[in-house]
């Protein structure tokens, strides 16, 4: 594995520990208001500054990685689930059952661009973290079934899962335990993909302000508080911190995920 | 020929079978939302006769679908009197339904801002290009050196950095900071150069990937050797003969992307008052919950993107003979 997925490792570690340990880090109560010390500059007592109603930014951030994280890994663990089962169907027993989901039902959902799917259905579901994550997880699981279907297809083919099945072992149990232990390593390559993406339609949602709704110290919320013009000019720390935090935890994720595909994929390991 | 024939025909039926989908699930979203769109709009003060009316006036008094279901009565056939059918019949007429606010049809108001919202993708793709096409050579070419890592560096960020983090940045910058570009709006023609490189970002990026190992793949090719070996000059080779094949990729990509700029619109809109079909959607249409509204703009933008992806599929085909043979 080279650097950078080393460097993303403990970016993610660092906002993982942040958001279990979010109360004991954060300096103050990330609700509470100052009115009296509204877009106060980064200093010893807020160390990110405050915001518009006096609300500690640093304390903000640290929370927020509890909502990116809570969405992320949700969407991750139920779209991964669900898009493997329908990949495997796929892939396994082909022929018609293959051809609807791979040549038509894959393809409705990659006609609409993921996140007018997720817009549209959190504007007619209403919003609110868990209708936030059922859009996700509509989005999402389509990616891991591809890769699913692709692998099993491939699998399916090999010697030992012949021989598995000249010894009479079940579809299920061929499946289970001769396919997708050999399919699971670009599974997880997308998993950490699509956890960089998930968190990353979370905060975008929470900008247009379809996400999570405040007072919720959602990254993208804090962001589109924060993005007025005279904001920017007299204190642009609001802006800046929630965007640093975001951009790092994407970044991370996405620098995890090209150093897994890299390490597994020996053709390019060779390179 | 005959055979390409099949394929485009093929591909157009998948088109349109996929667009059938997409039209009826677009068609049929306005049914979850909770509650009655009727009391939503009119608020919670309306007379019956208000929402009797207003109904009336939008067709919700009719049937959803072709049966309907209710626990004690179970199923109930409504046959061909239905919304779903009322919806499809207008679109084959080019009448996307009104407003429920403004009452104004909801066609000529998508239609009004259509225009901005291309123009800019357009520009966000040229300034895609203008960035990833130099960078990309380059970094190909001139494998490991400073340069590849410089653009590789550009890439990663260019991926991860959020549309809504770059474009309050660029603003920061261009805006409050240098005081050359107004911060929002579309007054002025130069006003479109923020937006552009904000949505146009990502784009860049990806494609600066894409050309760089497109460009090294194409290096190895014998026939660069056989260039070299008659003694044509390094820019010939690369401009003349790698680009010519190592971009086919890269048109692909481009096609494809025409989607995911139209819903990354969405967001550059925002952030820059650009008065396009995004805004459209977020302020006219969810903020004041104008579902009709809403169905309108996500039906065009999928609409764009599909026709968008399957006409790109096309001439990829017509591009690479490779492809049309397998």
């Amino acid at each position: 594995m080279n650097r950078l997925t080393y460097i993303g490792l403990a970016i993610a570690l660092i906002v993982i520990l942040a958001a279990i340990f979010a109360p004991w880090i954060a300096t103050a109560d990330f609700t509470a208001q100052n009115l009296g010390l509204r877009y106060a500059s980064p200093s010893g007592d807020h160390w990110f500054g405050t915001d518009a109603l006096g609300r500690d930014v640093f304390s903000r951030v640290v929370f927020g990685a509890r909502i990116s994280l809570q969405v992320g890994i949700s969407v991750v663990f139920v779209s991964a689930i669900f898009g493997t089962v329908i990949g495997a169907i796929a892939g396994f027993y082909g022929g018609f059952v293959d051809k609807f989901l791979s040549g038509y039902v894959f393809n409705v959902f990659l006609a609409f661009p993921g996140l007018l799917l997720a817009i549209a259905l959190v504007a007619f579901l209403g919003s609110g973290i868990g209708k936030l994550i059922l859009a996700l997880c509509i989005i999402g699981w389509v990616g891991y079934a591809r890769v699913m279907r692709g692998q099993v297809l491939k699998v399916r083919e090999y010697d030992y899962v012949q021989a598995a099945r000249a010894l009479g072992a079940s579809n299920m149990r061929i499946l289970f335990t001769h396919i997708l232990p050999n399919a699971i390593q670009p599974l997880i390559v997308q998993a950490s993909l699509g956890m960089a993406g998930a968190v990353l339609s979370e905060a975008s949602l929470s900008f247009l302000g379809l996400g999570i709704p405040p007072p919720a110290p959602s990254w993208g919320t804090m962001i589109d508080e924060a993005r007025g013009f005279d904001i920017l000019y007299s204190a642009p720390h609001v802006m800046f911190f929630p965007g640093l935090a975001i951009a790092l935890t994407v970044l991370a994720f996405n620098f995890i995920g090209d150093g897994l595909r890299e390490y597994l994929d020996p053709k390019q390991r060779a390179r | 020929m005959k055979y390409k024939l099949k394929n485009i025909a093929r591909q157009l039926a998948l088109m349109l079978l996929v667009i059938w989908t997409v039209v009826s699930l677009v068609t049929l979203l306005i049914e979850i939302v909770p509650g009655d769109p009727a009391t939503v709009i009119l608020g919670e003060t309306a007379t019956q006769e208000q929402i009797e009316n207003f109904n009336l006036k939008h067709g919700l008094d009719r049937a959803a679908f072709f049966f309907s279901y209710n626990s004690p009565d179970g199923f109930k056939w409504n046959g061909a009197d239905n919304r779903y059918l009322d919806y499809w019949k207008g679109l084959l007429t080019g009448d996307l339904g009104k407003s429920f606010r403004t009452d104004r049809p909801v066609r000529d108001m998508i239609f009004e801002r259509y225009p901005s919202t291309i123009m800019l993708a357009i520009a966000a793709m040229l300034v895609a290009i203008g960035i990833a096409l130099p960078l990309g050579v380059l970094a190909g070419s001139r494998k490991n050196s400073l340069v590849d890592n410089g653009a590789s560096f550009f890439a990663l960020l260019g991926i991860s950095l959020p549309t809504f983090v770059i474009g309050p940045f660029l603003v920061y910058i261009f805006a409050v900071q240098l005081g050359w570009f107004a911060p929002t709006g579309s007054a002025n023609p130069e006003d479109i150069i923020l937006p552009a490189v904000t949505l146009g970002a990502a784009l860049s990026a990806i494609l600066t990937r894409m050309i760089r190992s497109s460009v090294i793949e194409e290096l190895g090719e014998d026939y660069v050797r056989t260039a070299r070996a008659k003694g044509l000059s390094e820019r010939v080779v690369i401009y003349k003969h790698v680009l010519k094949n190592g971009l086919i990729p890269v048109v692909t990509i481009l096609g494809l992307q025409l989607g995911v700029l139209l819903a990354g619109a969405i967001i550059t809109e925002k952030i820059f008052n650009w008065q396009g079909l995004g805004l459209l959607l977020l302020e006219d249409g969810i903020g004041k919950r104008d579902y009709r509204l809403v169905q309108g703009c996500v039906l065009v933008i999928s609409v764009t993107f599909i026709v968008a992806n399957s006409l790109t599929d096309l001439v990829y085909r017509r591009l690479d003979p490779r492809i049309r043979i397998s």
